[in-house]
């Protein structure tokens, strides 16, 4: 009778327990609602950096999403590691990567490449693929470098959205072409100025005082006086005009 | 669980500790809890040690050998961990900093933190019953009967012969009895 009283007291555990020791093991992620450059957006993490990135505005699609994709755990915490969120910010804040650890894990070699190159291009400026796949000493890897950016699981903070159409149009997005649009206009860029480019096929420019060209939105390129910018279609053209390309921003094989 | 059954589960956890663990956190979590409820004071402090139980067995089973992992009894070995956290938690109350702070307010499902510190009076007298037994007895009665861990498993767990495990468990339920009658 009283060994039927004690099994009785057996009872299910807190629905909490499982998560944090998921969570202190580094089996599950955790992640929160953070504030980003176009509204709220979903940070996750684990003791190897950030792991995603996500504009989405459900939670519970959040997860969903995160699940499907790293095949693990995803829960809600109240707050980051403090030296993780001090990155975060700071990231944030100077729209680079800086110091910000990224959980690499899971991603191809290329990828990181990819994703590594990326992160130094710097706020306010694009590139576009054909300048990574080149930087990466992968020059013909162009759509490869395309489907690498479209996986990227850390949007914003490896600023994928600063990698445009050869064309110079701004191309794909994740969230669609308005929200690359929104996102590139926070950080300073005049997409209204770089959809005119575009259209009228202009690729390079240069200045006529110091004779070099660069990626459009370069900064030395930007420096230049409207009077003393010069427009070029390719490479070909600005070299035949006697340029040479820019050793910022190494405009070369732009095709 | 049967032998073979835990036997699996040892297998599992040597060739991939991190793909098994989940699956021996979701398994055993509501033994150790129950277990660990009746031997501390506050449902909190329960929660608190079952939690750093998994997570000190995580980090050893990470430094263990494959052999060292198949030959141990894991309720047993688990448990030894969960006495330990137990005995000291008589000495520190205080709630032990975790790196990451889960969201508990997004956690509803379940037992929530509002039932948990909601303790029935059922719960109270049972405390203050089991509390009254020595130590011995006491975890001998719980893990035998709300855990259901084996006369061997429960050697194992405390360290004490197995004789003297069911000497344990009989004085403690015989003791039980008089104070309920």
């Amino acid at each position: 009778m009283i060994d039927k009283q004690l099994e009785d007291l057996a009872t299910e555990a807190p629905s909490t327990i499982a998560p944090q020791v998921l969570l202190e093991t580094g089996l599950a992620d955790g992640y929160l609602r953070h504030p980003g450059p176009t509204g709220d957006m979903f940070v996750s993490f684990n003791p190897r950096g950030i792991s995603s990135v996500s504009l989405e505005s459900d939670a519970q699609q959040f997860e969903d999403q995160f699940e499907v994709q790293f095949r693990r755990p995803v829960f809600p915490v109240k707050q980051l590691p403090t030296r993780l969120a001090r990155a975060l910010d700071k990231a944030l804040a100077t729209r680079r990567l800086g110091t910000l650890p990224i959980d690499w894990d899971g991603m191809t070699e290329f990828q990181q490449a990819v994703l590594r190159k990326t992160a130094e291009i710097l706020p306010g400026e694009v590139r576009p693929y054909s300048w990574i796949a080149k930087e990466i000493g992968n020059p013909k890897a162009v759509r490869a470098v395309g489907t690498a950016l479209a996986r990227n699981p850390v949007p914003i903070v490896v600023p994928c959205h600063r990698v445009v159409r050869n064309d110079g149009q701004l191309g794909n997005y994740y969230y669609g072409t308005e929200v690359k649009r929104a996102v590139l206009e926070a950080e300073g860029m005049n997409v209204d100025t770089l959809q005119d480019l575009a259209d009228r096929g202009i690729k390079l420019t240069g200045s006529d005082t110091t004779h070099i060209f660069c990626n459009p939105t370069c900064r030395d390129a930007r420096r230049t006086t409207e009077r003393h910018t010069v427009e070029f279609r390719n490479e070909t053209e600005a070299r035949q005009a006697g340029y040479r390309p820019c050793r910022h921003c190494r405009p070369a094989a732009v095709a | 669980m049967t032998l073979d059954t835990v036997g699996r589960v040892n297998s599992r956890i040597a060739r991939d500790l991190d793909a098994a663990f989940p699956d021996l956190v979701r398994d055993m979590q509501n033994g150790i809890y129950s277990g660990v409820l009746r031997m501390v004071p506050s449902p909190a402090d329960a929660e608190d040690i079952t939690q750093e139980t998994f997570i000190r067995a995580y980090r050893a089973l990470s430094e263990y050998s494959r052999e060292r992992i198949h030959d141990l009894n894991l309720p047993g070995w688990i448990w030894t961990i969960a006495l330990n956290l137990c005995r000291n938690a008589a000495r520190t109350r205080s709630r032990r900093p975790r790196t990451v702070e889960l969201d508990r307010d997004a956690f509803s499902g379940g037992k929530g933190p509002e039932a948990m510190a909601m303790e029935s009076d059922e719960n109270r007298r049972w405390r203050q019953l089991l509390y009254q037994l020595p130590a011995a007895q006491r975890s001998a009665v719980v893990l035998r009967h709300v855990v259901g861990l084996s006369y061997r498993e429960i050697a194992e767990a405390t360290g004490r012969p197995e004789g003297t495990v069911k000497a344990d468990v009989h004085r403690g339920i015989t003791r039980l009895q008089e104070a309920l009658t």
